[in-house]
């Protein structure tokens, strides 16, 4: 199924879950993640399913002012 | 090199006592190691931070992080770029997530052009993240009434800007700034806009209990010694606002005593 990571699009197996798109990505920790703008928190990644469409943020720190 | 805040005159936000009133932006910096310098001029109380999505910028990842931990200040994230309360709301409580922290500096941004905050949905967003257990910090204007509602929606402290972000044009809105500062009893840092250390001192003389700023050191051609020029500033006015300023006069008052004046009515004039 397509889903959108980080603003590209990106095929994920049927059933996926969260940590699935997380290893689709390949983060390097710490980061964290939001689906459709609702906040996933970690305990939840492994259990959450994704669906077509689904738009994903996964985000780490930078600078900031 | 700036003395230490008097401990009996601490800056209190969320009932935490903080040694410094100056709150350092991370971003802008010619280098990590000037940004490492100037931190360790300034000493501020919290270090700001952000987050992107990753690989969104250069210094993304574990490099900026590692360097955040060897700093060893507290980190206040921020939520800049968003503009809806939800977005804030999320990031707020992805950042909470990854630095492990409460602190929140809530920005929702409502222009493109001036980067003003959009202050009906920060009241919004500001309301969630109280009721969330945040300890929020919001950016916002120096308007009043906005400022009165933060207050209501929970926020021990606000923080309005002295002029749009990056500009370093100093207050613009004077009277608006110390008016608000006169209304409202809550802790007051003025976020943004600040380009010189005499802003910043300004600012504290007014009253206000602290400020945040970035870009005036990241873009000095020296940030480490500006650092250090503001955290003196921040004192000064600090001091200057605790030992109440003298009023000033209409005109002028002689100040070597009148009396005993040598050549009384026989010169021209009298000295000051």
């Amino acid at each position: 199924m397509k889903v959108t990571l980080n603003g590209q699009s990106a095929e994920l197996p049927e059933g996926a879950r969260v940590s699935d798109a997380i290893a689709h990505l390949a983060p390097t920790p710490p980061f964290a993640v939001a689906v459709n703008l609702q906040f996933i928190p970690q305990s939840a990644w492994a259990s959450q399913p994704l669906r077509a469409g689904d738009q994903i943020e996964i985000i780490a720190p930078v600078t900031g002012g | 090199m700036s003395h230490p805040a008097s401990p009996d005159d601490a800056l209190v936000l969320y009932g935490e006592h903080f040694s410094s009133r100056l709150l350092l932006g991370t971003s802008r910096y010619p280098s990590p190691a000037i940004l490492q310098a100037a931190v360790a001029r300034a000493r501020p109380a919290m270090l700001t931070a952000s987050l992107r999505r990753q690989g969104a910028k250069p210094d993304s990842g574990r490099g900026f992080w590692q360097l955040l931990q060897q700093m060893g200040c507290r980190v206040l994230p921020n939520t800049a770029g968003c503009r809806s309360a939800q977005e804030a709301i999320t990031t707020a409580q992805m950042a909470r997530e990854v630095f492990a922290t409460p602190w929140i500096k809530l920005e929702v941004i409502g222009d493109d052009y001036t980067l003003q905050p959009d202050t009906l949905q920060l009241v919004d967003a500001a309301h969630a993240l109280v009721e969330d257990g945040f300890k929020v910090l919001p950016y916002c204007t120096e308007d009043l009434v906005v400022c009165q509602r933060l207050v209501d929606a929970g926020c021990q402290a606000v923080m309005p800007w002295a002029a749009p972000i990056g500009t370093g044009h100093g207050p613009v809105n004077p009277h608006g700034l110390r008016l608000l500062r006169e209304r409202l009893a809550v802790p007051m840092l003025v976020d943004a806009g600040l380009g010189l250390p005499s802003h910043a001192c300004q600012v504290m003389e007014w009253g206000f209990d602290g400020v945040l700023l970035n870009t005036a050191v990241a873009l000095a051609t020296d940030p480490a010694q500006m650092a250090g020029a503001f955290a003196d500033a921040v004192q000064a006015g600090r001091a200057a606002f605790l030992a109440g300023a003298m009023q000033p006069q209409k005109s002028a008052q002689a100040s070597t005593p009148v009396l005993g004046t040598p050549f009384w009515h026989q010169g021209s004039g009298a000295g000051a």
